[in-house]
């Protein structure tokens, strides 16, 4: 961004001056460049500038077989790569109109959940950092670590898991898996006790959060926010119970909301998701369906390694999807699903061949950004660090 | 689950809210619609875009007041070439709906919605830095992704994945 925008700064004739904030800056949560104009301590204006972290994924995607596709969609949003798994699962399995078993859709469920609750943590223990609460932060990676090792579990990798494939999940439950979430999830809430116990009622934490970058709830849904942060200006909307996806119909859970609409509103909802998160796995570990966890449909879905290796058949299967991959009807769906930072949306226009003609990402921080001018101006420079933590953008996300 | 085949007939999706509504308000202003995999396009000539846009906002049993996304297709080599995408929710209805909008690949002008939804202004920018194509009216309509100093629209067609341009 060029700074021809701001205005001609003579000597003397005016009162502002331009302050460039990040890209590298640490509590920018990435590669945010922010141009800052300020009175005195006083936010005139403020320019996010951003594309610092762009990286083509929408174009990379239109050369790659759709099952290809899913290991780029991790990179998008890092906190959260199951949710990006997801999304685009759902969408391309909309486009083929696929019917997925119960046991994968409440696999899908569990790990969705998880993945909220690491992205709330990483987000807490920062969001903390920033303000000057180390504590949190380490009490928040500790848990993290713990998540850590369960999706390394169910998918050999920490946080770029691609655990989900199109038509189901990519493996089954490792054995003992089911028992290390329960252990997890008993243990959790008192967590978040602890989390509370330091931040709720902190005089410090108040006074830096209480009343800061406010936003209404009008401006929220006019700038296009979604997710924790529209919840938290008093608009009740979650698409997991308002447009039910991978069998979120079946799950009991409030929505956390606030009608304040400051920083601490915001965190208090976050928190609440944590404990409703939590419920869920624990509703999800009670009734895991027993079954199949892959569609069956043999053109689409890989075989199982044994089959592959015994039957001519899924041999035949599973070259013609490596090597040709498989064709998807024509058109074109929009799949949104709640993500921990709003509305994540996958945009998949399909031409009838085995390659995405056009993916398109709607990811919640890019549009929830567009937030952060109206949160700030008029207001303090110390407190754009509080509503850019309030906000959970991540950098991958806002640029692709 | 067999997918069910599209309905394309404007007289058909008279049953749908949203297209009797617009139907109603100005015949000339839609082009098309499409009802597929539960899901409602509809193609709105490119002049009467914005009333269209204040229209589904503001009417009472529609209330279309969240703009989720701004985005662009590309048919290269074909015309009418480039498709601009909006995809819209309503919270109170829990509702969503797609507008699309035609354009020619040697004109590609269209109305900002800047006035309807204050959300499309990044997307705008991002669809303007990628396809090339020029919102009129945008307050700020800078490249948001790309260098400014970039040649070239990434997401075009006719654009390499890789190697040189």
């Amino acid at each position: 961004m060029a700074l021809t925008q701001t205005p001609a700064l003579e000597p003397g004739a005016d009162r502002t001056m331009i302050l460039n904030m990040g890209p590298q800056h640490p509590s920018t949560h990435g590669v945010l460049r922010l141009v800052v104009e300020i009175d005195g301590e006083t936010i005139v204006r403020i320019m996010p500038d951003i594309g610092y972290l762009h990286t083509g994924i929408e174009k990379t995607t239109e050369a790659k077989f759709y099952q290809q596709v899913v290991p780029l969609t991790d990179r998008i949003d890092y906190l959260c790569p199951m949710t990006n798994n997801l999304t685009y699962c759902l969408a391309v399995e909309k486009l083929l109109g696929l019917e997925i078993p119960k046991r994968a859709q409440w696999i899908r469920v569990m790990m969705n959940e998880l993945t909220r609750i690491n992205s709330h943590l990483v987000w807490l223990g920062t969001h903390a950092l920033d303000i000057g609460a180390m504590t949190v932060f380490l009490y928040c990676f500790r848990e993290r670590e713990d998540l850590l090792r369960l999706f390394e579990m169910v998918a050999g990798q920490r946080m770029m898991t691609s655990y989900f494939r199109i038509g189901g999940v990519s493996l089954d439950l490792p054995l003992d898996f089911l028992k290390r979430v329960k252990d997890f999830a008993d243990r959790f809430p008192a967590n978040v006790d602890e989390y509370e116990n330091l931040l709720t009622n902190n005089p410090i934490w108040i006074k830096r959060l209480k009343g800061v970058a406010h936003i209404t709830a009008e401006d929220a849904i006019a700038l296009g926010t979604t997710g924790p942060t529209l919840r938290a200006s008093g608009v009740d909307y979650d698409l997991r119970r308002d447009a039910p996806y991978t069998g979120y119909q079946d799950f009991q859970f409030k929505v956390p909301t606030s009608t304040v609409g400051d920083v601490y509103a915001r965190y208090l909802v976050r928190v609440q998701e944590l404990r409703e998160s939590i419920g869920i796995v624990q509703q999800a570990l009670e009734g895991m369906p027993e079954g199949r966890i892959k569609a069956d449909a043999p053109k689409v879905v890989l075989p199982d390694r044994e089959n592959m290796k015994t039957q001519m058949e899924s041999l035949i299967y599973h070259f013609k999807i490596i090597t040709e991959g498989f064709t998807v009807p024509e058109g074109e769906v929009y799949q949104a699903v709640e993500s921990p930072r709003g509305e994540m949306g996958y945009y998949i226009v399909s031409d009838g061949t085995a390659k995405p003609y056009r993916v398109h990402m709607r990811s919640p921080s890019f549009a929830n950004l567009q937030a952060l001018p109206a949160m700030c101006e008029g207001r303090l420079i110390a407190d754009v660090v509080a509503a850019i933590g309030s906000i959970d953008i991540v950098l991958g996300d806002v640029d692709r | 689950m067999a997918l069910a085949p599209a309905v394309t007939d404007l007289e058909q999706l008279k049953d749908k809210p949203e297209v009797a509504a617009l139907l109603g308000w100005n015949a000339s202003a839609v082009a098309e619609a499409k009802f597929d995999r539960n899901e409602l396009t509809v193609w709105i000539n490119r002049d009467q875009l914005v009333p269209a846009c204040l229209f589904l906002r503001d009417h009472p049993e529609l209330r279309f007041n969240l703009l989720s996304d701004v985005t662009c297709l590309d048919w290269y080599p074909s015309e009418p070439r480039f498709e601009v995408v909006y995809q819209l929710t309503s919270i109170p209805r829990k509702a969503r709906l797609r507008l699309k909008v035609r354009l020619n690949g040697d004109d590609t002008k269209i109305a900002s919605v800047i006035s309807v939804w204050q959300s499309c202004n990044f997307f705008e920018r991002e669809v303007f830095d990628l396809f090339g194509i020029q919102f009129e009216g945008h307050p700020y309509l800078k490249r948001i992704m790309m260098p400014e100093d970039w040649k070239g629209h990434p997401l075009r067609k006719d654009y390499p994945v890789e190697g040189y341009r």
